[in-house]
């Protein structure tokens, strides 16, 4: 039997590797991510979709960020807007891309509710970003990011 | 005098801060842009309509497929009263599905009984403020003017028409042919990133 345990390690080892669960959440689920949290702790949170490619573009400059700022007070949480009934895509793709450590799948009804409950300058349109701190939103952007500028805007607000 | 600049130089600088698209109220501009059959289409053609139902939509955006039979259904339904669809292509042509030979095949599999047209200058969807796909603007005719309605969402549930329990754009044209306002005349949505040229 012992030839057996080296491929239950094999077997084992790509959920090892990924392991990002996707997380359904309503609006009062998701604001327990980041509106609500009190303390010091900087949380950036991106609106993206499987669907939109300018999203998908943008995302590896978010995990630079949260690779450069690791342990640093920052932490990064992936809001996707697909479809709740795409939960399964967007698991797909968080594990071959490796996103996280937080996504989160927002399904909140009505977008013309919600909306404006997070920001109401907010067209509806993704990419867009959301920034808190200590309770607060501290920052909101419709619109794409490259490293360089999100990382300005992460530096601004530390 | 002096202050008269003043203020109106005040105000063209705020309109200049504010100016990104229309908001209810304002009178659109009209456009001739290139339909799939190949003809060039403005609003003021359409001698006897009432109004109109301006939809921007395209191919690719899984929101706009999402929503194609409810805007045919929008015209089935309108174009009679006076109210037809008018929809129009406002992505970038790098966007191979939204090509005006894909936009010509998809009018033609689906039947469009509508205009789809090219926003190949893009200068209409940055008139008129769309931001995503699909994205509506309910214009009523007042004599030569065309007077923004409603702007927004065709109604509460992208995912699962079945499940609409607010019909907005229904809702905005009822209310018009009915005389009476328009509420709510706004509505927000998620919906693709119309994609600029850069």
């Amino acid at each position: 039997m012992y030839y057996l345990k080296p491929l239950f390690i094999i077997l084992l080892f790509p959920f090892l590797l990924t392991g990002n669960k996707v997380t359904v959440v309503n609006l009062q689920q998701f604001q327990t991510y980041a509106a609500n949290k009190h303390n010091d702790t900087l949380y950036v949170v991106n609106f993206w979709a499987t669907w939109c490619d300018p999203c998908v573009k943008e995302l590896p400059a978010f995990q630079e960020e949260s690779k450069k700022y690791s342990g640093k007070k920052v932490k990064m949480i992936f809001v996707s807007i697909n479809s709740v009934k795409e939960v399964g895509k967007v698991q797909n793709f968080v594990d071959s891309h490796n996103l996280g450590p937080v996504v989160l799948l927002l399904n909140a009804g009505n977008p013309n509710d919600w909306i404006d409950k997070i920001d109401s300058s907010w067209s509806g349109t993704i990419p867009a970003t959301a920034i808190y701190k200590s309770g607060k939103k501290v920052y909101f952007r419709e619109g794409e990011f490259t490293f360089e500028s999100l990382d300005k805007v992460i530096q601004s607000k530390k | 005098m002096k202050k008269l600049a003043f203020i109106s130089a005040a105000i063209i600088v705020l309109c200049s801060f504010t100016g990104t698209g229309y908001n209810v109220g304002d009178k659109a501009m009209d456009f001739k842009l290139k339909n799939v059959d190949g003809k060039m289409i403005s609003l003021s053609d359409y001698k006897t309509a009432k109004g109109f139902i301006v939809v921007f939509t395209c191919n690719h955006c899984p929101y706009a497929k999402a929503y194609e039979d409810r805007i045919i259904a929008l015209n089935t339904k309108y174009a009679s009263q006076g109210y037809p669809v008018i929809a129009i292509n406002p992505n970038a042509p790098t966007v191979d599905d939204d090509s005006y030979a894909n936009m010509q095949a998809r009018a033609k599999a689906k039947n469009y009984q509508f205009p789809y047209l090219l926003d190949e200058t893009q200068n209409i969807a940055g008139a008129y403020g769309a931001a995503h796909t699909p994205h509506v603007f309910v214009l009523q005719k007042s004599g030569s003017d065309f007077v923004v309605k409603y702007i927004g969402a065709i109604d509460d549930n992208s995912d699962d028409a079945s499940a609409v329990k607010q019909k907005y754009v229904e809702n905005a044209v009822d209310n018009l042919l009915a005389g009476k306002p328009v509420d709510p005349a706004s509505t927000k949505a998620i919906g693709c990133t119309i994609k600029w040229k850069s």
